[in-house]
C-alpha cells in the first residue's frame, strides 16, 4: 500500500521540523521536510501530500506577535501559478486531507482565519497572545481531551501529558458569540487540567490564562487541528521529565511517548481510508 | 514623506507587558506609576499611497482580536499624565521593522528594498500617573531601556513623534596615512588617539616594518605611501589585539615561588600547559590507534570523531565587557557569536545542538552605591537572562545546563560564559568536514547581515562623538532570525557541497576572518567596496573591522558560484564576492581600485612583540574560624537552601527552552514535580540510536581565595564528576569506540599585569594564573581528558575613578563526553521509599570558602583539596555499578554540601529522608555535613542490592540513610536529632531564594 506521506513545513524561524518529521516517521509514515519559499517557487506542491504540518519555532522572531508575519506570507502570497497559497490551502482541505499546526504552526493557523472558523468565512476569530505571566515557559502540562471532539487526531486519548514552549499562547477570543459556537461545536478539544483531570484556570498548570483554558482547537470536520504543547516533543519515553523513576515503577513501561499518539492516530487514519477507496475502486 | 501606524490594545485587553513594567518600576525603581498602557509605532518612509499604508496596518500589523489602530495619528486619554517614547538610537538593529518591510512586501505584492532600513519601530508607554521629568528620565533609562542604544522622548504627550532614527552620515570615504617617523610619545598618541590599544613596543615594530628598505620598495612598485594607511594600523591593531593574540598566554613569564624560592621561566602558558596536555594525550591515543581527537586549537573550535558517521564540534566563549554595558545586547550578541563558532569550523554548517551558558553576578541583593557606568547587578542579571534566553529560544537551540554564581566581585563586570554544541556529518560531499582546505584563486564570499559601524573599536568608542544622526558602535544587539535563516541556508549548501569551508566573522569583523583564512593559502586580495553596507558612506578601515553581527566569510569555488548565490536567494540570504584568496604572501586590500593595505602576512600573524611578565606566589595567611558549639542546624539548613549560590534557578531555567530538538534526555529540573535539579544534561544525538553525550560545567571560583591551584583541579574535577554521576564512563585511550571527552578551557582573570600604581599586586594575580594552568595541566594528563579549544579573557576589572572592581581569577571547564545509550543514565532524585541513601567518597575537614562558613562570614583555610589518584578509583566503581545497574539515583557532592546534596536529591519528589550520622573519625557534625570535599556522591540503592553495592565500594562508601514516605527532612547525630525540618519548608525556601 501507499505510505501515508506528511509535509513538514519549514524556513523563516520554524525550529521543530526535525523532531515534527522523526514522529511521523515513527508513527509509519514519509514525512519529508520542505522549505515553505520552495513551495511558492513551485518547486514542491502540497497536493502530493495527506497531512500538511506547521511544526513550531520562532518564525520572524515573533515580530509583529508570533506567526503573524508568516502567516501574512502564507495568507497573501501568491506561488509561482499565480494562484494564492491560502487558495491552494483551501483546495488541499476540500480533497478531504489534514492540516496539523504545533505552537507557532497553532499561531499561523489561527491568524490566518483557519482555526476555529465557526463562522465558515476563514477570517481571524480568536488569536494566540502573551501570557498572563509575562514570561516564555518550558513546562510539562496535563492536558484533557473534549471527549466530544471528533477529530481522528485525538481518537482513544483522554488525557495527555506534554510539554509547552511558548511565551504567546494564551487563547482569546473575539466575542462571547464565537466563544459560544465553539463550545456548540466541540472544537475546544483540548483543555489545561490538573493532575486529576480537572479542567484549570490555575497558573502553573494552566500556563497562559487561555479564554476555556483552552491548549487546542480544531476545525467543525476535525481536519484541521492546532495546539500549544508539543506532541512531537514527547516520542519517546526518555522525553518524559520523570522517565527514570517511571521505569523504577514499572520496568515494563514501553519506551513510547504519549505524543506518538497523536501521529499514529493520523497515520492510521489515513491508511484506513485509503484501504477503504481502494476497496471501493476495485471491481 | 513619512507614515506612522500605532498599535495599542483594546481596552479590554489585559496589558500584561504594561502591568509588569508597573510592578518592576515599583520593586526595582521605587517608584509608583499607577497604570501603564504600552503601545508601538512604526514610522514608514517608504513612499506608499493613503490605501497602501491603509491595508498594511489593518492586514498586516493588526490583530484583530486585540489591537486598535491608528494611521498617522496617536491614541490619546487624558487618564493618562506622562508617557515616555522608547526610540533606538541610529544604526541600532531593528528587527521588528524589518520584519514589518518584509510583510508590507508580501502584503502588496511589492518589491520593496528590505535590506537597509525604512521602518523604524518605537515603544510608547503611557503612565497614569502625572510624574516629574526626572522620574520618568529614571524609569526610561534604567527600566525601559538603555541610553548607549535608545533615545527617550518623555513627558505630558503632546500627540507627536518627530524623531527617525535614520543613520546619516557625511560623505568622507578617503583613507588617510599615519607618518610613524616620530618620537616614542607621539608614537604612544597615535595608538591612543586611534584607539589601537598597540603599546609602545608594539608600535615600535610597526615603525620599524615600514621603515624596512624592502618594505619601502615594494610600497612604491605598488603605488603605496611608504607612511602605512590608517587601514592598515587598524588591521594590525585587530590582529595584534589581546582577543586575537592572547599574547599574555603566549607572553614569557618568570615565576617565583616565594614561600620555597623556587623559580622557573615559563614560555607560553597555551603552549606549557593547554596545548602540551592536548599534545600529549593525543599521543597516548594514538599510539593505542585511537584516532577521536579529530581537530585541537586551530580553528573556531573543537572537532572529535562521534562514529564513522558524525563528529561533534563545539565552542565555549565569553561575552563579559559588552554584557556590563548593555546586559540584553551583550548576552544575545554573545551566544549568536558563540553559534557561529561551531557552525564556521572545517567546512562548516553543522546542527547546532544545544547551548549551556554560566553566569558570575554580583549578588540579586547588592546594596552598595552604584558607581559610575555601573548597573545594578540584579538589572545585569535580568538582562543577561533575557538575552539568552532569545539567543537560546528564538534559534530554536535548547539551552541545556548552565550555572550561576554570585560573589561581591562581579558587580563591577559580570562573566558571561556561552558555549554550544553542534554536529557535522563525517563528510560533506566526500570530504571530511572538519576540514578547511582552500586555494589560490578561491572566492572569497560574505553571507549574512550588512556593514555598520556596529562594535567598530567596541566599548572604547566614546560617547562624546556620537550626535543625534551618528549611528551608534558601542553596544551591538544581535538578530537570531537574521542568523537562523544564514545557518539553516549553511546546512543545505554543505550538503549540496557549493562552500569549501568558512569561519565566522567575529572580533575584528572581515580582517581578522579573512586575514585567518588567508593564513592557509599565504594571501588575499578584498574589494571593499564591494560589501554591502547598512548605510552610505563608511571609511574603508571602518567596512574591514566593523563587527556587525550575523556573518560569515564563505570560500568558494568559482564554478559553485552561481548555484550558490541562487539557493541564497530563494532562503533570503544577502552574499557578496569581495575578493578571492592567493599565494602572494600579502594581504592585498582595495578600495575602488586603490590600494589600502599591503602587508606581508608574516608580519601580520608573527610580526607582535613577545610579552615579558613577572609571576609571585605567596601563601595567603588564613586561619579556622571557631564558631560556636550551638548552632541551630535547622536554621542553618533553611538559610543554605535558600541562600543565593544554592537556591533553585527554576525561575531562569523554565524561561529557556531546554528541549526544542526533541532530543534532552536528562533536562536541568526532573523528577514527580520537575524541580530536582542535576548534575549534567544528557541528548541523545539522533532519532536512530540511543548514543549521546552529557555536558557539564566545572567552576568554583570561591577556592581560589585560599589556593588557586585547588581551585583550578576542583573545577576539573567538578566537570568529571558531574558526567560520572549521571552515568558518563572515563576515558581509556586504549578504548577504541571513540568514547571521546572534551573541553572548553575558558580563563576570566583580573588584569594580571604588574604596575606599582595601578595593579600593585598584578604578580601575584598572575601566580594565581599560573597556578590555575599547572592544575589544567596535571588533571587532563591525569585523566587522560584533552582540551580541544578554549578562551582567555584577560582585563576583567570595573574602573570608575580611583575605584576598581576586579573578578575572582575565575576558570570554568566546559566538558562533554559520549554515553552509549543516554537509557542507562542516572538522574539525581529519589525514587522509592526504603532505598538506602549512601556517600561515595571520603569526607574531610575542608570548610574553607564553603557556603557554610560564608553563613558565618568567614573564608577558613583548609580549602578542599583533589585527590586525583583516589577520585578515579570511586569513578571507576561507580561506572561498574551502573554496569550492574546497582545505583537509582546519583548527585554530586559540591556547594554547601553532603546535607544540601541529600535535600536537593529529595526535593521535588514525594519522599523525605531519614539519616543517622556517627562520628567518623576526628571529624566535627560541621564537617560531616557541609565539608565540600570533591570527588563525592550521594547515591540511593534499593535495599536488595546491598550486598553487591558494599562488595564493590567497600569503605569508599558509607551508609547515611534512607529515603522515607513522610516528607520529612530528619538528620540523627549519634542518636540525637539535629535536624527535623518539613520537606515543605525546605523546598520553599529553596524556591524562593531568587525571587
Amino acid at each position: 500500500m501507499k505510505k501515508v506521506k506528511a509535509l513538514v513545513i519549514t524556513g523563516y524561524g520554524i525550529n521543530c521540523e526535525e523532531e515534527m518529521a522523526a514522529v511521523y516517521n515513527l508513527a509509519g509514515a514519509n514525512a519529508e521536510i520542505v522549505h515553505l519559499n520552495d513551495i511558492f517557487l513551485g518547486k514542491c506542491s502540497i497536493h502530493n501530500y495527506d497531512i500538511l504540518n506547521f511544526p513550531g519555532g520562532f518564525s520572524f522572531g515573533d515580530d509583529l506577535g508570533s506567526g503573524k508575519v508568516l502567516s501574512n506570507k502564507m495568507k497573501f502570497k501568491k506561488l509561482k501559478s499565480r494562484k494564492l497559497f491560502f487558495d491552494d490551502i483551501k483546495d488541499f482541505l476540500n480533497e478531504g486531507k489534514f492540516i496539523l499546526g504545533v505552537c507557532n504552526g497553532f499561531q499561523f493557523l489561527v491568524k490566518m482565519g483557519l482555526l476555529p472558523n465557526v463562522n465558515c468565512v476563514l477570517e481571524q476569530e480568536v488569536t494566540l497572545t502573551g501570557n498572563n505571566s509575562g514570561k516564555f515557559e518550558d513546562r510539562w502540562v496535563h492536558i484533557k481531551v473534549n471527549e466530544n471532539s471528533k477529530t481522528p487526531f485525538l481518537k482513544g486519548i483522554d488525557k495527555i501529558f506534554l510539554p509547552v514552549r511558548h511565551g504567546e499562547g494564551k487563547l482569546i477570543i473575539k466575542n462571547e458569540r464565537i466563544k459560544k459556537l465553539i463550545i456548540r461545536k466541540k472544537l475546544n478539544c483540548l483543555s489545561y487540567c490538573d493532575k486529576e483531570g480537572d479542567e484549570t484556570s490555575e497558573y502553573p498548570m494552566n500556563p497562559n490564562g487561555s479564554d476555556l483554558n483552552c491548549a487546542g482547537l480544531t476545525n467543525e470536520t476535525g481536519h484541521i487541528f492546532g495546539l500549544m504543547p508539543h506532541p512531537e516533543a514527547f516520542l519517546s519515553l526518555y522525553n518524559h521529565p520523570n522517565w527514570s523513576q517511571l521505569k523504577r515503577q514499572n520496568p515494563d513501561v514501553s519506551e513510547d511517548g504519549e505524543g506518538l499518539k497523536i501521529f499514529r492516530n493520523i497515520v492510521e487514519f489515513i491508511y484506513r481510508k485509503d484501504a477503504k477507496n481502494a476497496k471501493k475502486t476495485s471491481p | 514623506m513619512k507614515n506612522q501606524i500605532q498599535l495599542v490594545l483594546k481596552d479590554n485587553i489585559i496589558d500584561i507587558q504594561g502591568e509588569k513594567i508597573e510592578e518592576n518600576a515599583l520593586s526595582f525603581l521605587n517608584i509608583n506609576t499607577n497604570k501603564i498602557k504600552t503601545g508601538k509605532i512604526f514610522n514608514i518612509t517608504y513612499d506608499l499611497s493613503k490605501e497602501d499604508i491603509q491595508k498594511f496596518a489593518n492586514l498586516g500589523l493588526k490583530d484583530e482580536i486585540i489591537h486598535d489602530v491608528y494611521i498617522n495619528s496617536f491614541y490619546k486619554n487624558s487618564f493618562y499624565k506622562s508617557f515616555i517614547l522608547v526610540s533606538k538610537l541610529p544604526g541600532v538593529t531593528d528587527d521588528e521593522g524589518v520584519s514589518a518591510q518584509k510583510t508590507l512586501n508580501d502584503i502588496l505584492d511589492l518589491n520593496l528594498d528590505t535590506n537597509t532600513q525604512h521602518i523604524f519601530t518605537d515603544d510608547i508607554y503611557l503612565i497614569e500617573k502625572d510624574l516629574s521629568d526626572d522620574i520618568l528620565k529614571t524609569l526610561a533609562e534604567n527600566l525601559l531601556g538603555n541610553k548607549l542604544i535608545n533615545h527617550f522622548e518623555y513627558g505630558k504627550f503632546t500627540g507627536k513623534i518627530e524623531y527617525i532614527p535614520e543613520v546619516r552620515i557625511g560623505q568622507n570615504n578617503e583613507t588617510e596615512t599615519v607618518d610613524l617617523n616620530v618620537t616614542d610619545d607621539k608614537l604612544l598618541r597615535i595608538s591612543k588617539d586611534r584607539l589601537l590599544s598597540l603599546n609602545l613596543e608594539e608600535m615600535k615594530a610597526i615603525q620599524s616594518y615600514f621603515s624596512d628598505d624592502k618594505v619601502i620598495e615594494n610600497r612604491k612598485e605598488n603605488t603605496l605611501t611608504t607612511n602605512p594607511t590608517d587601514c592598515e594600523l587598524e588591521v594590525l591593531a585587530q590582529t595584534w589585539s589581546e582577543h586575537c593574540k592572547h599574547k599574555e598566554f603566549s607572553a614569557s613569564i618568570h615565576y617565583k615561588n616565594l614561600e620555597t624560592g623556587e623559580e622557573e621561566t615559563i614560555e607560553s602558558l597555551f603552549k606549557t600547559y593547554i596545548r602540551r596536555s592536548t599534545e600529549i594525550i593525543r599521543e597516548r591515543l594514538e599510539n593505542a590507534g585511537n584516532n577521536w581527537l579529530l581537530k585541537i586549537f586551530t580553528d573556531n573550535a573543537g572537532v572529535v570523531k562521534i562514529n564513522d558517521e558524525s563528529v561533534f564540534v563545539w565552542k565555549v566563549e565569553t561575552h563579559n565587557s559588552p554584557s556590563a554595558i548593555d546586559p540584553y545586547g551583550g548576552a544575545i550578541t554573545g551566544i549568536l557569536g558563540n553559534n557561529r563558532d561551531p557552525l564556521g569550523t572545517g567546512i562548516g554548517g553543522g546542527k547546532l545542538l544545544f547551548n549551556t551558558n554560566v553566569l558570575c553576578f554580583g549578588p540579586p541583593n547588592y546594596n552598595k552605591e552604584l558607581l559610575p557606568g555601573q548597573l545594578h547587578p540584579k538589572r545585569v542579571f535580568e538582562g543577561v537572562r533575557h538575552g539568552i534566553e532569545d539567543g537560546g529560544n528564538k534559534s530554536g537551540i535548547p539551552t541545556v545546563n548552565g550555572s550561576i554564581i554570585f560573589d561581591d566581585r562581579y558587580s563591577g563586570k559580570p562573566l558571561v560564559y556561552c558555549g554550544t554544541g553542534g554536529v557535522m556529518p563525517y563528510k560533506f560531499a566526500g570530504v571530511n568536514s572538519w576540514e578547511k582546505p582552500i586555494d589560490d584563486g578561491d572566492l572569497i564570499i560574505m553571507a549574512g547581515g550588512r556593514v555598520g559601524k556596529d562594535g567598530i573599536h567596541g566599548a572604547t568608542f566614546s560617547s562624546a562623538e556620537i550626535d543625534e544622526h551618528s549611528p551608534q558602535s558601542a553596544v551591538q544587539i544581535g538578530s537570531p532570525i537574521t542568523q537562523k535563516l544564514l545557518s539553516d541556508f549553511m546546512q543545505e549548501a554543505v550538503n549540496q557541497g557549493l562552500i569549501k569551508c568558512s569561519t565566522d566573522n567575529g572580533a575584528g569583523g572581515l580582517s581578522s576572518s579573512i586575514g585567518e583564512l588567508a593564513e592557509i593559502t599565504g594571501g588575499a586580495e578584498i574589494h571593499l567596496e564591494k560589501v554591502p553596507l547598512k548605510y552610505a558612506n563608511l571609511k574603508p578601515w571602518e567596512i574591514f573591522v566593523s563587527e556587525s553581527q550575523e556573518r560569515m566569510t564563505f570560500v568558494v569555488e568559482e564554478d559553485k558560484k552561481e548555484a550558490l548565490f541562487k539557493l541564497a536567494k530563494e532562503r533570503e540570504v544577502e552574499l557578496s564576492d569581495i575578493g578571492k584568496f592567493t599565494s602572494t604572501g600579502f594581504i592585498d586590500v582595495r578600495y575602488n581600485n586603490e590600494k589600502v593595505i599591503l602587508l606581508e602576512m608574516d608580519f601580520l600573524h608573527n610580526g607582535v612583540p613577545k610579552k615579558y611578565m613577572k609571576a609571585e606566589w605567596k601563601k595567603p595567611e588564613l586561619f579556622e574560624p571557631e564558631l560556636s558549639s550551638n548552632i541551630d542546624y535547622n536554621d542553618v539548613l533553611l538559610k543554605l537552601m535558600g541562600s543565593d549560590n544554592i537556591c533553585s534557578r527554576e525561575n531562569v531555567i523554565r524561561q529557556y527552552d531546554h528541549e526544542v530538538k526533541g532530543k534532552t534526555i536528562i533536562k536541568p529540573l526532573m523528577g514527580e514535580g520537575g524541580k530536582s535539579p542535576q548534575d549534567a544534561a544528557v541528548m541523545r544525538l539522533n532519532f536512530d540510536s540511543f548514543e549521546g553525550i552529557a555536558i557539564s560545567n566545572g567552576i568554583c571560583p570561591k577556592y581560589g581565595d585560599i589556593d588557586a591551584y585547588e581551585m583550578s583541579a576542583g573545577a576539573f574535577d567538578e566537570g568529571i564528576r558531574q558526567i560520572i554521576s549521571v552515568g558518563g564512563k572515563l576515558p581509556d585511550v586504549n578504548d577504541n569506540s571513540n568514547r571521546f571527552w572534551t573541553v572548553n578551557d575558558n580563563f576570566c582573570v583580573p588584569d594580571s599585569a604588574y604596575d606599582p600604581v595601578t595593579n600593585p599586586d598584578g604578580r601575584l594575580k598572575l601566580a594565581k594564573l599560573v597556578q590555575m594552568n599547572k592544575a589544567l595541566f596535571d588533571m587532563s594528563t591525569f585523566y587522560n581528558i584533552p582540551m580541544t579549544s578554549g578562551k582567555d579573557s584577560m582585563k576583567n576589572d570595573f574602573k570608575a575613578g580611583k575605584v576598581k572592581i576586579s573578578v575572582p581569577p575565575t576558570i570554568l571547564y566546559s566538558m562533554v563526553a559520549k554515553i552509549d545509550d543516554v537509557r542507562k543514565t542516572i538522574t539525581s532524585n529519589f525514587k522509592a521509599d526504603e532505598d538506602m541513601i549512601y556517600i561515595l567518597g571520603k569526607t574531610y575537614d575542608e570548610l574553607g570558602a564553603s557556603e557554610f562558613y560564608k553563613l558565618f562570614d568567614k573564608l577558613g583555610a583548609n580549602v578542599p583539596k583533589v585527590r586525583k589518584e583516589n577520585a578515579k578509583k570511586i569513578y571507576e566503581r561507580i561506572i561498574k555499578a551502573n554496569v550492574q545497574n546497582l545505583i537509582e539515583s546519583c548527585h554530586d557532592i559540591s556547594d554547601g554540601r553532603m546535607a544540601v546534596a541529600v535535600c536537593e536529591s529529595a526535593i521535588g519528589t514525594e519522599f523525605g529522608v531519614e539519616l543517622n550520622l556517627n562520628v567518623y573519625g576526628d571529624l566535627s557534625l560541621n564537617a560531616i555535613l557541609f565539608s565540600e570535599s570533591h570527588s563525592r556522591f550521594v547515591v540511593s540503592i534499593r535495599p536488595e542490592n546491598k550486598e553487591k553495592f558494599k562488595e564493590l565500594f567497600g569503605e569508599d562508601s558509607s551508609l547515611i540513610g534512607k529515603v522515607t514516605l513522610d516528607k520529612m527532612m530528619k538528620i540523627n547525630f549519634e542518636n540525637n536529632c539535629v535536624v527535623d525540618l518539613e520537606m515543605e519548608n525546605l523546598e520553599q525556601s529553596w524556591n524562593e531564594g531568587l525571587k
